[in-house]
């Protein structure tokens, strides 16, 4: 179950385990709540079955909010878009999940447990354009780039190694460009390197930024197809996406993203011509106004 | 000295053996230690796009020498090594605070930083300058001919203490790349993958950062800030256009860093004696060496490399002009009458806007490949030709029909796309473009398309 931004009845909530439940307390009764109000302690392991949970995240660039009070669980075994106008905050979100991005506020769980302590358990693709294409490295380095975590600090990479970057870049069809220079792949073969990276990391939670912007339409295929298998093999996967002609085959759950969660859920119950027009078109004008005045910086109340 | 004389002095290299000495030897080997230590950490600041950051922290590390050594009065290596480091950590995290938190350009907040720095560094010294030997224009420039003179012993040896400190700084490095080389490849080509893995980008900058902070402090006495900012930079970015693996760029780069080393200090007491003057900065030459190894680099690369760039150009456009011409005689050959149109020299310019020497090129071309002949002034496709120009005329054809099937283009504008896809197409997608259209017996225009069997 996914729950949106507005759900106001706390019973709704999967409730809070032990390590929120305390800072959770100590917010209530510093926001002045009578003892009644505190929400009961959580039975323990509540959040250990779930891949990611948010709460209360709020993100900033220079005192900017960018993500504002987001709150979200992401369910096993499950493909989860993210949709949004540009600007919503889509890749913040993934990179505050990551640990990349300093948090304003807010708690990010990953099975119950932060981020720095289930690394092995997490597998990136970023955006293609974030990294210098022609950058001295062939097809299969960038591939065995999703070993290093496993191979550890300071220790070579191996032939084992290699042949797990191979047999991955051979289930994504880029078994021949191996000792390519990554300069000459096209857009689409550039994306399978990236997700044969993935691959070989063997992660149990994948977050994809944008994986099909810019791919020929044979790599489309073979990416979602790659999806399915892990959503078969009990992975999970989230990932950013653009075209809202294929949500609806693409993707089992949905979350419609504006700065904050405009809608949660299974998508054949949000991917709805209202909360589209939510997510795209109107902003919540009086809380966009609220944070132009804080990147302001001003003193004057609205 | 004549000109000449020195020319074939220098030709003959006896002139180089008769004037070289032991302390030519310690030169050079001076100025490769700095030079490869450098050129190592500098792959990965040309690769993270920092060239600048190498110049900033060269000038930055100023101060820490200065404080280092009014603080504790001694100009031990150790201390100026801390000193040094320390202040080298602060420009790389000054100019990444400046840089996020007051908005500004990243080269913009590097600029701010290291000049400060400098300044306060220059302020600090000339503050001290009557009791000390650590002068500014030293910085600046090093002082590698003195190297020889002060020695320490080691074992049984007279060393120079210079080349034995950056003997260190090299094995530091070479054992900093050789340990963390997987970790700095990723950290360098996707450092936000690389830090949700657990390898911290951030950390690996700052490490690299002291390094460079370190090799600088140490190569400055020597050879100077202007050699190590142009070590930092030139061999590495020369590397990078001549090879595709991080492994092979950084032992070019090495390479390149030692040549430009032992070559500019030849340079340096052999080039200005044929003008007659009395040898020159050999650190000085030393960069210019690596510059002009650069330029080299730019334009004769095998894959960038200008010139080869411009051969490629060449013979693409050749190899067109060589298809337009078949193309045109086989068309000539379908047109009732084409004896009285104009040369094909001027068909060709007018509808092609093919130039006088790439034409001549192309149709001699063609005429050693024996697939055109000359009868008189008329020019003629051979049985070969003939069936390389059908080809051509085929796949041209085959895109029209397609183009006119599956875009909304004008009939009269389909001419000019096919003209311009004819000369990418092979055959594989002439066989998709034949099974899209249904291989039509003529293009939209009526024209016959040649067939795939009489070819």
């Amino acid at each position: 179950m996914m729950e949106s931004h507005e759900a106001t009845d706390p019973g709704v909530h999967v409730a809070d385990p032990p390590e929120f439940a305390v800072d959770a307390l100590s917010d209530a009764l510093l926001a002045g709540a009578e003892m009644s109000e505190v929400p009961a302690l959580a039975p323990p392991n509540a959040y250990e079955q779930m891949p990611v949970v948010v709460r209360d995240l709020t993100v900033a660039y220079h005192r900017k909010p960018v993500l504002w009070d987001v709150d979200c669980d992401i369910e096993k075994g499950r493909i989860i878009g993210i949709i949004g106008p540009n600007g919503a905050g889509k890749s913040t979100l993934l990179k505050a999940i990551l640990d990349l991005v300093p948090k304003a506020s807010g708690r990010i769980l990953i099975y119950g447990k932060r981020y720095r302590r289930q690394r092995r358990l997490v597998g990136y693709v970023p955006q293609r354009e974030t990294v210098d294409w022609d950058f001295p490295v062939n097809a299969l380095d960038v591939v065995t780039m999703g070993r290093y975590g496993v191979i550890g600090w300071c220790r070579p990479v191996t032939r084992k190694h290699r042949q797990a970057a191979l047999a991955a870049m051979d289930r994504v069809g880029m078994a021949d460009y191996a000792r390519r220079q990554i300069s000459q792949l096209s857009g689409g073969q550039q994306q399978r390197v990236f997700l044969a990276r993935a691959l070989v990391q063997d992660a149990d939670i994948y977050f994809m930024d944008e994986p099909f912007a810019g791919v020929d339409a044979a790599t489309e295929k073979a990416i979602i197809k790659l999806l399915q298998e892990f959503r078969e093999n009990g992975k999970t996967v989230v990932v950013i996406h653009h075209d809202l002609q294929t949500v609806r085959d693409y993707f089992d759950n949905l979350i419609l993203l504006n700065m904050r969660v405009v809608a949660a859920g299974a998508t054949r119950d949000v991917f709805t011509e209202e909360n589209l027009h939510r997510t795209y078109g109107g902003r919540l004008t009086l809380l966009d106004e609220a944070v132009q005045a804080i990147a302001r910086r001003d003193d004057s109340r609205l | 000295m004549s000109v000449v004389q020195s020319l074939a002095g220098l030709l003959s290299l006896g002139g180089l053996f008769e004037i070289w000495t032991e302390l030519d030897t310690w030169i050079v080997v001076t100025g490769i230690l700095s030079s490869v230590s450098c050129a190592l950490l500098g792959n990965f600041m040309v690769l993270r796009r920092l060239s600048m950051m190498g110049d900033a922290i060269s000038h930055a590390v100023l101060p820490g020498l200065a404080i280092a050594f009014l603080v504790t009065g001694s100009r031990d290596s150790v201390t100026m090594f801390i000193g040094a480091a320390i202040v080298g950590v602060l420009t790389a995290v000054f100019t990444q605070s400046i840089h996020s938190l007051g908005k500004v350009d990243e080269g913009a907040s590097m600029g701010v930083v290291f000049t400060t720095l400098f300044a306060i560094g220059l302020v600090l010294i000339v503050r001290a300058a009557d009791s000390v030997d650590l002068d500014p224009g030293c910085v600046l420039y090093g002082a590698i001919e003195l190297v020889p003179l002060e020695v320490v012993e080691v074992g049984s040896w007279l060393v120079p203490r210079a080349v034995v400190t950056l003997t260190v700084v090299l094995a530091i490095n070479v054992g900093f790349i050789a340990l963390f080389f997987k970790e700095l490849r990723i950290s360098a080509f996707d450092p936000a993958t690389a830090t949700t893995m657990g390898i911290n980008a951030q950390v690996m900058h700052y490490l690299l950062m002291t390094l460079v902070a370190v090799t600088t402090v140490a190569s400055f006495e020597s050879v100077g800030s202007i050699l190590v900012i142009a070590m930092l930079i030139v061999p590495a970015a020369s590397a990078h256009l001549l090879t595709d693996r991080l492994l092979t760029m950084i032992i070019v780069s090495a390479v390149i860093a030692a040549v430009a080393a032992a070559g500019g200090h030849a340079a340096a007491i052999t080039v200005p004696g044929i003008w007659g003057y009395a040898d020159t900065s050999t650190a000085g030459m030393m960069a210019v060496v690596s510059g002009v190894i650069f330029f080299f680099t730019v334009f004769l690369a095998p894959r960038h490399g200008i010139v080869m760039k411009g051969v490629n150009q060449a013979r693409l456009a050749l190899r067109i002009v060589r298809e337009d011409i078949l193309a045109l005689l086989y068309r000539l050959d379908e047109t009732e009458g084409h004896e009285s149109l104009p040369p094909v020299s001027r068909l060709l310019r007018e509808c092609n806007g093919t130039g006088r020497l790439l034409y001549t090129m192309g149709m001699a071309a063609l005429r050693m490949e024996g697939k055109v002949q000359r009868h008189g002034n008329v020019y003629h496709l051979t049985d070969i030709g003939t069936k390389k120009a059908g080809s051509l005329i085929r796949t041209h054809r085959l895109w029209e029909s397609y183009l006119h099937k599956y875009s909304n283009l004008q009939v009269d504008h389909l001419h000019f796309s096919a003209e311009r896809l004819e000369h990418v197409t092979g055959t594989r997608m002439q066989q998709a473009l034949a099974a899209k259209t249904e291989s039509p017996p003529t293009d939209p225009h009526g024209k016959a398309i040649p067939g795939d069997a009489e070819l």
